[in-house]
């Protein structure tokens, strides 16, 4: 691990002087961060702890719920207003991690967790354009059965590996960031970035911002939603594909519809496709494979990933007919 | 009930089940296997000092303090020294375990305010003034909880490396009550990675003491 210096702040203006150093990162459960400090793939030279700030409350407002950015994965998936309100989101995060990480690891951390791309993490620094801009993509012909076939680019083919993102991007969150110039909101599906010629770039997360809470939108497609997730081992594991779904259904027709996929995107993906197709037709099996169909006629095979394409199609339409129950 | 190998029954009542063994007797039978869980306070003094004289020539080295089982100790630590290291490497407080060294295995496992977290990818410093329980300081009185006790009877273990972090994270999970079915159980504890593959075990030693507070 390379030196850094320690400051704890206590307040949201002292974090934000103390973040806007250069090389300095702020810190709150450290699960991510800590790891790729040791792999020196992170190199920090300032670290600025911040679980002091009082960021860590989940409370009912106007029109929904907002999540303080210091919340604990397992307080927020256990919370009465996310189990009641927002059941994917409590879902997709019970199925992260293990207990020990979802204690620790934060909802801000969470969402600027980085790729799981074992080149990306490699110690002898193959080339990586994540990690070292320009040097190329080792994923694109090497070992890539677990990365990226929606959103892909020449330069970078690294999933994200949030289960959370993915169902807040569903539900249209706002995350509000606050930084030297002040607050300003961001909805989720425009937070992550694709990855495109700089996938360095991975938010829009200015240096010095900090992201202080996270507000989900109350809707009805939102209290009736679900999230399932496909993976190699049935616990502690990251998605090979994963489906967030949300459906209104009333008079026997979808009113709306919110879908997004973990496991197959550079960044968690938003299915509008799948969404448009959806909505406004009556649930049946045939209709929520066209979804599927309809939304990943984009996606891409790099070889070893192939199979993700018909596996994120199945994902969708169990995820859908589940969450319709009967009515399909 | 067959006793475990590194079960001795007590003298004075050769018939006495290992429900619940005195620290002392467990520490006899089980000394090559586990000593390390329980022998460290008493042996730390000096090593105490030498980590001490390291810390005080470190130029990077900042103040920290933890207190860890009911004990404050004030540390003077390089800012990259995570939990485990510190309380392993500066507090000889050796029963947390380091296995994979990046969060995945368990082995680490330590109560922080009463939850379980991986101690290996948590600084020191972003603990101070958090109350930390290891393995040490799970059993006040002498005697082991049901739950170690449990481990003993069901065979939860085998060589033992990974046993610390899993009786940690067994306590948090009676606590959190996720243990009305193996599947409860198997998938709230799959932060804890035993390569004996002793799980049957484990599973039986939570099932076992599930119902006893603790």
């Amino acid at each position: 691990m390379y030196p850094f210096d320690f400051t704890l702040v206590h307040d949201a203006a002292g974090a934000i002087k103390s973040g806007s150093r250069d090389a300095a990162k702020f810190i709150a459960g450290g699960t991510n961060l800590v790891d790729l400090m040791k792999c020196d793939v992170e190199r920090p030279a300032h670290i600025v702890d911040v679980n002091a700030l009082p960021l860590a409350t989940i409370e009912q407002v106007a029109g929904g719920v907002r999540i303080g950015a210091l919340a604990r994965m397992a307080d927020v998936a256990q919370h009465p207003i996310i189990l009641q309100n927002f059941p994917m989101v409590s879902q997709a995060l019970l199925e992260s991690a293990s207990p020990q990480i979802r204690n620790a690891a934060s909802i801000g951390g969470n969402l600027m967790q980085r790729t799981r791309c074992p080149y990306f993490r490699e110690l002898t620094w193959t080339p990586c354009n994540k990690r070292n801009p320009g040097s190329g993509c080792s994923a694109i012909e090497g070992e890539n059965r677990l990365h990226a076939i929606l959103g892909t680019s020449d330069a970078c083919i690294a999933t994200h590996p949030s289960d959370l993102a993915v169902s807040v991007a569903a539900l249209d969150a706002v995350i509000t960031l606050r930084g030297p110039n002040g607050e300003r909101q961001v909805a989720a599906t425009d937070f992550h970035l694709l990855p495109g010629s700089t996938p360095n770039i991975e938010h829009d997360l200015k240096h010095g911002e900090l992201i202080t809470s996270v507000f989900l939108p109350d809707a009805p497609h939102a209290r009736h939603s679900a999230y399932l997730k496909i993976r190699d081992r049935s616990a502690y594991e990251f998605a090979l594909t994963s489906a967030a779904v949300g459906l209104d259904i009333s008079g026997g027709t979808i009113q709306s519809a919110r879908v997004a996929l973990g496991g197959v995107g550079t960044k968690p993906w938003r299915a509008r496709n799948a969404e448009a197709i959806l909505t406004g037709q009556k649930p049946s099996p045939e209709l929520f494979r066209n979804a599927a169909e309809g939304e990943l006629t984009k996606s891409v095979s790099y070889g070893q990933n192939g199979f993700k394409i018909e596996l994120a199609k199945r994902t969708l339409v169990r995820a859908l007919t589940d969450l319709a129950g009967g009515a399909a | 009930m067959t006793l475990p190998p590194c079960y001795e029954p007590s003298d004075d009542d050769p018939h006495e089940q290992p429900t619940d063994p005195t620290r002392r007797r467990f520490l006899i039978g089980s000394a090559a296997a586990t000593a390390g869980l329980f022998v460290a306070p008493l042996m730390g003094e000096a090593a105490l000092k030498s980590a001490a004289q390291k810390s005080a020539a470190d130029p990077n080295a900042m103040p920290v303090a933890l207190n860890v089982n009911g004990k404050l100790h004030e540390l003077k630590l390089d800012p990259r020294t995570t939990l485990l290291d510190a309380l392993r490497e500066h507090l000889d407080i050796t029963g947390p375990k380091k296995g994979c060294d990046q969060g995945a295995c368990g082995a680490c496992t330590v109560l922080v305010d009463g939850r379980r977290i991986n101690s290996c990818i948590t600084l020191a410093a972003m603990n101070t003034g958090r109350k930390i329980t290891t393995i040490e300081g799970l059993a006040g009185d002498q005697r082991l909880l049901a739950i170690q006790a449990a481990f003993i009877r069901n065979d939860g273990f085998q060589c033992g490396y990974c046993t610390s972090g899993q009786i940690c994270s067994a306590v948090a999970v009676i606590r959190e009550g996720h243990t009305k079915s193996d599947e409860e159980i198997r998938q709230w504890m799959s932060g804890n990675i035993c390569r004996c593959g002793c799980y049957v075990g484990i599973v039986d030693a939570i099932k076992e003491a599930r119902n006893v507070s603790i």
